[in-house]
This record gives structure tokens, C-alpha cells and sequence, in this order.
């Protein structure tokens, strides 16, 4: 993924407006969208650009809103018990420690990366990434967050964990009495955030202003000749 | 724009997974670096069917203990209980709780076994260069990439139950080997999804519209 400085680097083509599908690597143009329209491949019908009203505004202030609960979610309890006179209750890196004293060390660190570390990741680098890209001349690394976050987001795993916790809860409320712990919500407040924020945040406006790692490439573009080939 | 088109490969170009620009290798060189967000390039992912398959092997063989051993053991005084993941979802089974049961039914043993086999389909579909059907397997290569993490739920159910449930000496559930193999399953068949490029679906497409154009 970041390894690649011991290669060349490409020459861009002109046309800024062309693109391959990421499925099928039809080459294209992207047609002029309005804000709220979705330009697809028309031969595979892979999702090409969502362009949104206001995207990067409104990304950031769901994102303050992700990091706020992301914070919440991993301070207070998820689940809390009470039985036969005793109570206890586990935060998410409480469960991930918990496998981890009894042995289960990949696990746990699975558990740990996908349920707490890669969320804050993802959120964090929208976070930078999202201011960042306000300042008149938005750096380099910039786009060196944006390129890394499909990979966080891949792996974060909240609302999987979500719905585990409620199978949890089901299970464990057959002979104890589960509270559920006030985490719960802020997952599900955050899963909501993520989604929405998936749906509105439009990567193409950070990397039309983002400065190019190699700033001399920006100018010495391709011909155009297969724009042409390309119609 | 009509369906049959050009790919940036044909053209010798390559466009950013990350960042969407499309720019031209270095003559005579496979792989590059995007001049805009310093991402490596390269026209279809090195070996993509041999790692897929090689992941996939390795998943099939840890699905085998993921179902067959315990994931969680329960220690009561009167003795221990070992449960595995279809023990699990019997147990969940009631009047109440057969909707949760359904859940991780599917999640845990239909989509592993489902994803292992739709991968294994499709490998061989582009090793045998078929030009047949590729906007569904596409589709069905999305689908599978979509719904693999929630496989990920038994392992949240097993982190948190063996999280609550220490009131020693009266009741302790503890995790048990099956679940590492789980996790395996989950991961070993992620990065599958991952290594696999699904632009050679379309690649024997590509190159018959253009002989006959």
C-alpha cells in the first residue's frame, strides 16, 4: 500500500475528467453531475463518483460528531451483569483484554484493531484529512491520509460488533440481568454517523485541491491522443 | 458512452485505486507510482488468482476446526460445557430469540462456506479466460466483499460473553481454541477478497470487442 517509493513515478494524462472503472477498468468520462447525482460504469454499473451538496462541510461536521461518540464509545461500559449478588461490566477493550489474559492473543488483537483502533483511525484521518483540505494550499499529506483511509474503513467493524453485543445481551439475559451500557448507544449513534458520512463524503473534492506528492508531474502532462481513442 | 469501450490497460494506462487519476507508466515498466497521491500502480494486482486461491486453501482447511471445535467453554460448578458455533445456535434458538439465531447462522456458517466457494468460482472462471455472464460475477464478486465482515459477529459475541461473565466460582465462560480458527476463517477470507482483482472478470471481454472492432 505505501511501499511504492522505489518505483518510477507516471506521467498524468491532461484530461482530468477521464477514468478508469475500479471493476473493470473500462476507460471513461465522467459526465457532468449535479450535486446529489451518481455517475456509474455503464458496463458494469460500479458506483464511479457520488457528487453531494456542500460534501465536505457537512463530512466535517458529522465527522466532530463520529470522534465525539468514537470517544464516548470506548470510556464508558458497553454491558454491564448482575447476578447472584455480584455486578461487573466490560468496555470493548475490556473484552479485547480480557481473550488476551486468557491466552487468545491474536484474537484479541483482531478484536482490538477491528472494534477500536481502526475506527479511530478512520475517524481520525477524516478528521485531519477534512481540515486539512481547508487551509488555501492543502500539503501532501493530505492525500497520504485519504489514500489510507479505505483501508481503516475496512476494517473497522462497528457495526458488526453492534450486532454481536446484542447477541450477547440475548444470550446472556437468559439467566443473569444484562444492563445494557450506555456505549450501546453511542455504537449505534456512530454506526448511523459512518454510514451517513460514507454516503455524503466525496474523495474527489479533496484530491482536485490537494497538493501532488510530486509536484512536477502536475505539469507535464500526457498528450491527449487517447482521449480521442478513448471516444 | 456505449458498453463497448476500452480499457486503460489496452491503452497502456493505469488509474489510481486511491485517487481516481489516470496516468502513464514509465516506458516499458509494469508498475509506477501516482504522481498525485503517491500510490502504487500497476495494470491488475501481482499473482491476483494464486494468492486468492492461496488464502482461500488456507480458510477452507481452518473451517474445518472453526465449526468442529468449541469457541466458548462454560465452567459452572458442576462441571464444564463446551459449546461450538452450531451448539451456539441452537442454544439460541427459543420463541423469542429465533430471529438472533437465524442472524448468526447465516453469518457464521452460511457466508464463511458461501465465500469460500463464490471466491473458488470465480478464480476459476477467469483461469478459464470465460467471457460468459461478467457483469454478474462482478456483482456477485461485491456482493461477497460486502457482506464477508459480518462473519466477524461470533467473534464480538464470544469477546463480550467471556468479558461479563467471570463471577467465580459460581459461573466463568472462557474462549476456547474453535474461535481462533474462526477468526481465521474471517480474516484469511478478507484478504482473499482483497488480493483478488476483479478487472480481470472483464480482461477476456475487453480483448474480444476489441478484435472485433
Amino acid at each position: 500500500m505505501g511501499k511504492s517509493y522505489g518505483h518510477a513515478v507516471n506521467t498524468p494524462l491532461a484530461d482530468a475528467s477521464l477514468v478508469a472503472c475500479p471493476n473493470c477498468d473500462l476507460l471513461q468520462r465522467l459526465p457532468a453531475v449535479a450535486p446529489g447525482e451518481t455517475a456509474r460504469c455503464p458496463r458494469c454499473a460500479t458506483d464511479l463518483w457520488h457528487r453531494r451538496e456542500d460534501s465536505l462541510n457537512r463530512t466535517l461536521a458529522l465527522t466532530i460528531a463520529a470522534a465525539f461518540l468514537c470517544f464516548i464509545v470506548n470510556i464508558v461500559p458497553m454491558l454491564g451483569l448482575s447476578a447472584a449478588g455480584r455486578e461487573s461490566s466490560t468496555t470493548v477493550f475490556g473484552g479485547a483484554e480480557l481473550l488476551w489474559e486468557h491466552g487468545m492473543h491474536a484474537v484479541a488483537a483482531l478484536v482490538f484493531f477491528s472494534a477500536v483502533l481502526a475506527p479511530a483511525l478512520q475517524i481520525s484521518f477524516l478528521l485531519l484529512v477534512l481540515l486539512g483540505v481547508r487551509c488555501g494550499h492543502p500539503p501532501a499529506w493530505v492525500g497520504t491520509l485519504l489514500r489510507h483511509i479505505p483501508f481503516t474503513q475496512l476494517w473497522s467493524m462497528l457495526e458488526v460488533m453492534l450486532l454481536g453485543v446484542l447477541v450477547a445481551l440475548t444470550k446472556i439475559s437468559e439467566f443473569a440481568t444484562v444492563m445494557p451500557g450506555h456505549a450501546i448507544f453511542a455504537v449505534g449513534g456512530l454506526v448511523v454517523l459512518l454510514a451517513a458520512i460514507q454516503c455524503i463524503f466525496d474523495p474527489r473534492e479533496v484530491w482536485e485541491r490537494v497538493e501532488w506528492a510530486e509536484t512536477k508531474a502536475r505539469h507535464e502532462t500526457a498528450g491527449t491522443q487517447e482521449l480521442e481513442a478513448a471516444r | 458512452m456505449n458498453a463497448r469501450g476500452v480499457t486503460a490497460m489496452q491503452l497502456g494506462l493505469q488509474c489510481c485505486e486511491a485517487c481516481g487519476l489516470v496516468s502513464r507508466p514509465a516506458p516499458g515498466l509494469e508498475e509506477g507510482r501516482c504522481p498525485r497521491c503517491a500510490g502504487h500502480l500497476i495494470f491488475r494486482k501481482k499473482h491476483s488468482l494464486q494468492r486468492t486461491m492461496a488464502y482461500l486453501i488456507a480458510a477452507a482447511v481452518c473451517y474445518v476446526p472453526a465449526n468442529l471445535l468449541p469457541v466458548m467453554t462454560t465452567i459452572t460448578v458442576s462441571g464444564r460445557e463446551s459449546d461450538t458455533i452450531m451448539q451456539g445456535v441452537v442454544r439460541l434458538w427459543s420463541p423469542t430469540g429465533w430471529p438472533l439465531s437465524l442472524i448468526v447462522l447465516v453469518a457464521s456458517i452460511m457466508i464463511p462456506s458461501a465465500k469460500i466457494a463464490a471466491l473458488v468460482y470465480l478464480v476459476f472462471s477467469v483461469r478459464r479466460g470465460s467471457a460468459q455472464t461478467p457483469g454478474q460475477r462482478v456483482l456477485l464478486f461485491r456482493i461477497v466483499r460486502g457482506i464477508g465482515r459480518w462473519s466477524m459477529v461470533d467473534v464480538f459475541v464470544a469477546t463480550f460473553t467471556v468479558a461479563l461473565i467471570q463471577l467465580q466460582p459460581f459461573m466463568a465462560v472462557e474462549p476456547s481454541p474453535g474461535l481462533f480458527f474462526f477468526a481465521a476463517v474471517v480474516v484469511l477470507t478478507m484478504l482473499a477478497v482483497e488480493t483478488f482483482d476483479p478487472r480481470l472478470i472483464w480482461d477476456p471481454v475487453s480483448s474480444k470487442e476489441v478484435h472485433h472492432v
